[in-house]
């Protein structure tokens, strides 16, 4: 089943990049998307790669300290931050938050036969629904992860600072994270985070399309839409990781 | 761009050959033959549970039969061109509004789509279809907040914009006063007359069947039992026909 899923994802890809000249008189929906990529996530975002930024210094700052490597630590936080946790946990709150919210509105325009009503108007629902949420949460979610890795590394220099155990003053933590970041680094995450996007757009959308059955069907595709997403964000993550390792 | 023919070319024929469907494992459809002239106004009737929605969405091509075929203007409705040559429009049973688009949003939505007209060219266009059903004034609301029978008219008004050459309706006045009825029965004629689309109404209604049909035709079970003039299915002896068109509310 799982795999039936992903074959049909990807035909469905293959037909929204097909729609791909029709992008510019579809912006005012691309538009209202964004909008509602940032409203629904900045905040949570915000919120989330802070703390993640902030923990990471504390698990990893005493111990280094002690060795006598905390000069080190910005710059642990700061790969982590943005070659791996801000990509993977932005990906996995905006499929949570956003996957979700498409699977569901797709799916109950399924059921309620808004979709076959398009279809009789020849008006085609892979351009008129799947694209601007496809192209949307393509440009949003790097944009999204740009913003949380540089939330997560000001969490990781505020623990630096205020916490006594960790033997690191704010310049020191910067200095440390700019000699390790390189830009190649944060362009490495926000590669992942453009496939993350894909996966959460085109597997929402499927799964939307998909619905079967009434409002339980709906529950139905949001359940999978979000479990499936995030099944393959993190396969992907590991494959991409592997790809780009020495990029 | 791939879209819509621009100008209405007169109604087409439609040909049904063969049809069978089953859904969930029952038959549905048992072999439907059909063949409708072009700009005819033909009436399907039968009992609930007929077949009847099953076959408008064979005949819009939003189902694909198991055996048989329908022919929409001699090409096949599965092909993937013909939608891009002929116009068509379906109201729905349920209407099948966009719910997150207002009344007149949905109703200018092909135009809209399609790049038909400049907007505010749609804009008129809507509002003269909106009070053709009689919902001058309710351009804003939502869906959700109209009643069924203004969004099955809402619907109707949807179907009309379009100017097809081939209409489906399901069940259009199901949820009217006789009056809006009336009025909804004379747009269809109307719009018959002016455009000479094809048009295919699913009904129930007697007065509306008997009163606007150039033929009509009476399904059970998934098999056309006549098709037929009003008059001359009025004259059948059938007992199936006669049984179902005679019905009617008696004190026992
Ligand atoms: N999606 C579906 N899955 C399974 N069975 C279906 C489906 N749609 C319709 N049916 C079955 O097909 C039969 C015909 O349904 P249809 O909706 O065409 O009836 P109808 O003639 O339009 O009735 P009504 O006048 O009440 O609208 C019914 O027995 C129904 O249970
Ligand atoms: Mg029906």
């Amino acid at each position: 089943m799982f795999f039936q899923d992903i074959g049909q994802a990807v035909l469905l890809f293959c037909r929204a990049l097909r729609q791909w000249p029709a992008v510019w008189r579809e912006r005012q929906k691309v538009w209202e998307q964004l909008h509602e990529i940032g409203n629904a996530s900045l905040f949570m975002a915000c919120l989330l790669a802070f703390f993640i930024g902030g923990v990471l210094a504390l698990q990893t700052g005493p111990v280094m300290s002690d060795r006598g490597v905390s000069n080190f630590i910005g710059g642990m936080v700061g790969l982590a931050m943005c070659k791996e946790l801000g990509p993977v946990m932005m990906a996995v709150l905006i499929s949570g938050r956003i996957g979700s919210a498409m699977a569901a509105e797709i799916g109950s325009m399924q059921v309620y036969q808004e979709i076959d009503a398009l279809r009789t108007m020849n008006i085609d629902p892979v351009r008129y629904l799947v694209l601007p949420r496809l192209v949307a949460i393509v440009v949003g979610l790097p944009l999204l992860v740009l913003f949380a890795v540089v939330v997560g590394w000001m969490g990781g220099a505020l623990v630096c600072m205020s916490n006594p155990e960790i033997n690191l003053t704010y310049n020191g933590y910067m200095n440390s994270l700019s000699n390790m970041v390189r830009v190649g680094d944060v362009a490495n995450g926000l590669i992942k985070s453009i496939a993350f996007a894909v996966v959460i757009g085109v597997v929402s959308c499927h799964q939307g399309l998909n619905t079967i059955g009434g409002p339980r069907g709906v529950g139905r595709s949001v359940t999978k839409a979000v479990v499936n997403s995030i099944v393959m964000i993190l396969m992907l993550d590991y494959v991409l990781t592997r790809l780009m390792i020495r990029l | 761009m791939k879209s819509a023919p621009t100008s209405n070319g007169g109604g087409v024929p439609v040909v049904i050959r063969g049809l069978h469907k089953s859904l969930a494992g029952q038959p549905v459809l048992c072999g439907v033959d059909l063949a409708i002239e072009p700009g005819e106004i033909f009436v399907i009737m039968g009992p609930s549970g007929s077949g009847k929605s099953v076959l408008l969405r064979h005949i819009i091509g939003l189902t694909s039969p198991d055996a048989g075929e329908v022919l929409i203007g001699g090409e096949s409705i599965q092909s993937p061109s013909v939608r891009d040559r002929i116009r068509m429009a379906m109201v729905f049973q349920s209407g099948a509004l966009l719910n997150s688009l207002t009344v007149a949003e949905n109703v200018g939505l092909y135009l809209r789509e399609h790049a038909l007209l400049p907007p505010a060219q749609i804009d008129a266009r809507v509002a003269e279809k909106l009070a053709a059903v009689g919902l001058t004034g309710q351009e804003d609301k939502l869906p959700g907040e109209l009643s069924g029978g203004m969004k099955k008219r809402v619907a109707i008004a949807r179907a009309l914009v379009v100017e097809p050459q081939l209409l489906l309706y399901d069940e259009p006045t199901s949820e009217l006063d006789p009056m809006m009825a009336a009025t909804v029965s004379r747009e269809i004629v109307a719009l018959q007359r002016r455009l000479h689309v094809t048009s295919i109404i699913v009904s129930h209604d007697r007065d509306l069947a008997f009163g606007i049909a150039h033929r009509l035709a009476i399904i059970r079970e998934g098999r056309i039992l006549c098709v037929g003039t009003p008059e001359a299915v009025r004259a059948l002896p059938d007992a199936g026909v006669r049984e179902f068109l005679d019905a009617n509310f008696k004190h026992a």
